[in-house]
């Protein structure tokens, strides 16, 4: 199987709320002070997934990612995870690109990687939310997409069998290759690096491609990626609610008093 | 903006007996695109696909939809992005709006892409907030798991604009019954029919109780629950109050409860009038999910937790030490 994963370095959701701020200029997020970035969640479930298939059938694991150079490090822990190659797509719209710029500029590098079975990527990116680019990529391509997965099977030498998660539980879709699959969480949780593979990636050498060393594919534009939307401006809402703390002598009289209150609140 | 007026791609569910109806959130899209249509001068049309679902067409039109479109066949039956495409792109064509809008719902997070893509325009998907300045649309999206509200314009203001719309955020359409529909048919595609990928089965998860999505009161467990042998303390609280049951992703992600339960940024949104959340620490993206409920109750025994800071009222202890006494204090108060 030859898989390729796009992977996205973002900023770590995981601070707290109090740490997040919006630069004055309204425009981009202050990176808090003494966090790394990381590798997008959903897409280190993308890989998790690619590398259990990798080890159960054979094949190889290409990552490649549209960022900064700063998108190296994601690059390389995913080759310390057990991927085979990375590539990374570097040009000057990253500062400003949208999800059309990203699918755009991923889609003609995996044109010009060539070979594969499977195109995979997490559902969405935790710091636009935006959920486009796989299937995005899928579209420029002419390829199937199906997503959000929480499981693959391989059932065929062009096939596999996967559960499209919705809200009363799942479909079972097959699915004829090449095509691009989108993860969800419930596919499992990502590994940890052995440290075997941390020295690896130290070493690994990572090309570096911008838009003029990729094909133009006629449905993606001309040779220079252009993004189609502005972000015109990035801010938070004030939020004002005071919460009520309802005291009690025992834990007992906590939850008891609880309910009177939302009785007395004409909630319940 | 070239084109004219907003075309809304209808939403449909295909319940047990195989039939299609049309969801409410089409009417809340057609809510705001009347909105839209109104303040640029043009017409509100909608795009019906499916099969044996030209029947809807005079529902849609009571909303305030002229003309209908309709794609009605039996390839049409179960919602395929590879077939959608080509006939909603079709319907596009025929229509030439200067706005589209879908839902944000599963089907519109890969029908939005898949459409904006082959059209070649922008797309801002789950967008709260959509107004026309100066002859462009504004389109306003939740981010960074909704620490933060984002406004977006396209480059080119002559290109399709095309969102996807949170479910439950704008007004629905007004209107009822049926009206006499100018329908118009859509040319299905000859491509239509060669999928490359193809619904084998459908799998409900087992779950009591109201659905999540429409459910009025919510009562939600998180990570500060424990583990699936404590679930009950959940479930009980819910059976008492005749609610629906939620969790947060970390719970999910666990395998404690089946996904289908999960509200949040990638779960369900939920707005119900009072939410519980027990053991809830207060995430972002948790939050992105259920901040449209009208009262927000929290149980957690750290005090200084982030959910606090969002609920109207709280709770601090163990959970399991306050939810017996909560929950029967509730069963009295209701007999």
């Amino acid at each position: 199987m030859y898989i390729i994963v796009t992977l996205k370095q973002v900023a770590d959701p995981d601070i707290s709320p109090n740490l997040f701020k919006i630069d004055p200029s309204g425009k981009k997020v202050v990176p808090p002070q003494g966090v790394a970035p990381i590798m997008n969640g959903y897409d280190a479930n993308a890989l998790e997934a690619a590398l259990k298939l990798k080890e159960a059938h054979g094949g190889t694991v290409t990552v490649i990612s549209f960022g900064p150079a700063a998108a190296r490090d994601t690059l390389k822990r995913a080759i310390a995870m057990g991927a085979d190659s990375a590539v990374l797509v570097d040009d000057p719209v990253v500062e400003n690109a949208d999800s059309w710029a990203s699918a755009s500029a991923l889609a003609r590098a995996i044109q010009k990687i060539g070979n594969y079975d499977l195109i995979m990527s997490g559902r969405q990116a935790s710091d636009t939310d935006a959920g486009q680019t796989p299937f995005g990529i899928a579209e420029l391509l002419g390829l199937p997409a199906v997503g959000p997965i929480g499981k693959i099977d391989v059932t065929g030498d062009k096939q596999v069998r996967v559960q499209r998660l919705n809200e009363d539980g799942y479909q079972v879709v097959d699915v004829q290759l090449p095509a691009v699959l989108v993860v969800s969480s419930e596919i499992g949780e990502p590994r940890y690096p052995p440290l075997r593979g941390i020295m690896a990636a130290g070493r690994a050498q990572i090309p570096v491609w911008s838009s003029a060393d990729l094909p133009v594919i006629a449905s993606a534009g001309g040779q220079q990626i252009q993004p189609k939307l502005t972000l015109r401006r990035l801010y938070q809402e004030a939020r004002e609610t005071t919460c009520e703390i309802v005291q009690g002598e025992t834990p007992q009289d906590v939850g008891r008093a609880l309910a009177d209150k939302l009785r007395e609140a004409k909630l319940i | 903006m070239a084109g004219n007026g907003v075309l809304v791609v209808a939403e449909t569910t295909v319940g047990a007996n195989g039939s299609a109806t049309v969801s409410p959130v089409t009417f809340e899209l057609l809510g705001i695109g009347k909105k839209l249509a109104a303040s640029s001068g043009g017409k509100l049309s909608v795009v019906l696909v499916g099969s044996g679902v030209k029947a809807q067409a005079g529902e849609l039109a009571a909303r305030g939809a002229d003309p209908v479109y309709v794609a009605d066949a039996p390839e049409l039956g179960n919602y395929v992005a590879e077939t959608y495409v080509p006939v909603v792109v079709a319907a596009v064509e025929q229509a030439d709006p200067a706005i589209v809008l879908l839902a944000h719902t599963l089907t519109g997070r890969e029908l939005g892409p898949r459409v904006a893509f082959r059209l070649g325009s922008g797309l801002v998907t789950d967008v709260t907030n959509l107004a026309i300045e100066n002859g462009a649309l504004v389109m306003t999206k939740p981010v960074y798991g909704g620490n933060a509200l984002a406004e977006y314009v396209a480059n080119d203001t002559d290109a399709i604009q095309i969102a996807t719309v949170r479910p439950r955020v704008f007004e629905p359409a007004e209107g009822s019954g049926a009206a006499q529909a100018k329908v118009v048919d859509v040319a299905i595609p000859a491509e239509v029919g060669s999928a490359k990928a193809k619904v084998v089965e459908t799998v409900r998860a087992a779950t009591e109780g109201p659905r999540l999505k429409d459910a009025k009161v919510i009562v939600s467990g998180g990570r500060g629950v424990g583990g699936p042998d404590n679930w009950h303390y959940v479930d009980e609280l819910a059976q008492a109050l005749g609610g629906a049951v939620g969790a947060s992703r970390a719970v999910t992600d666990a395998g404690w409860v089946p996904s289908t339960l999960q509200v949040g940024l990638t779960g369900t949104t939920v707005t119900p009038d009072l939410y519980i959340a027990v053991g809830i620490s207060g995430a972002v993206q948790h939050l992105a999910g259920m901040t449209g409920s009208r009262n927000i109750v929290a149980i957690n025994r750290d005090a200084d937790a982030n959910i606090f800071k969002h609920a109207r009222y709280g709770a601090v202890g163990d959970y399991k030490q306050i939810l017996p006494a909560f929950t029967d204090r509730i069963k009295e108060l209701r007999k």
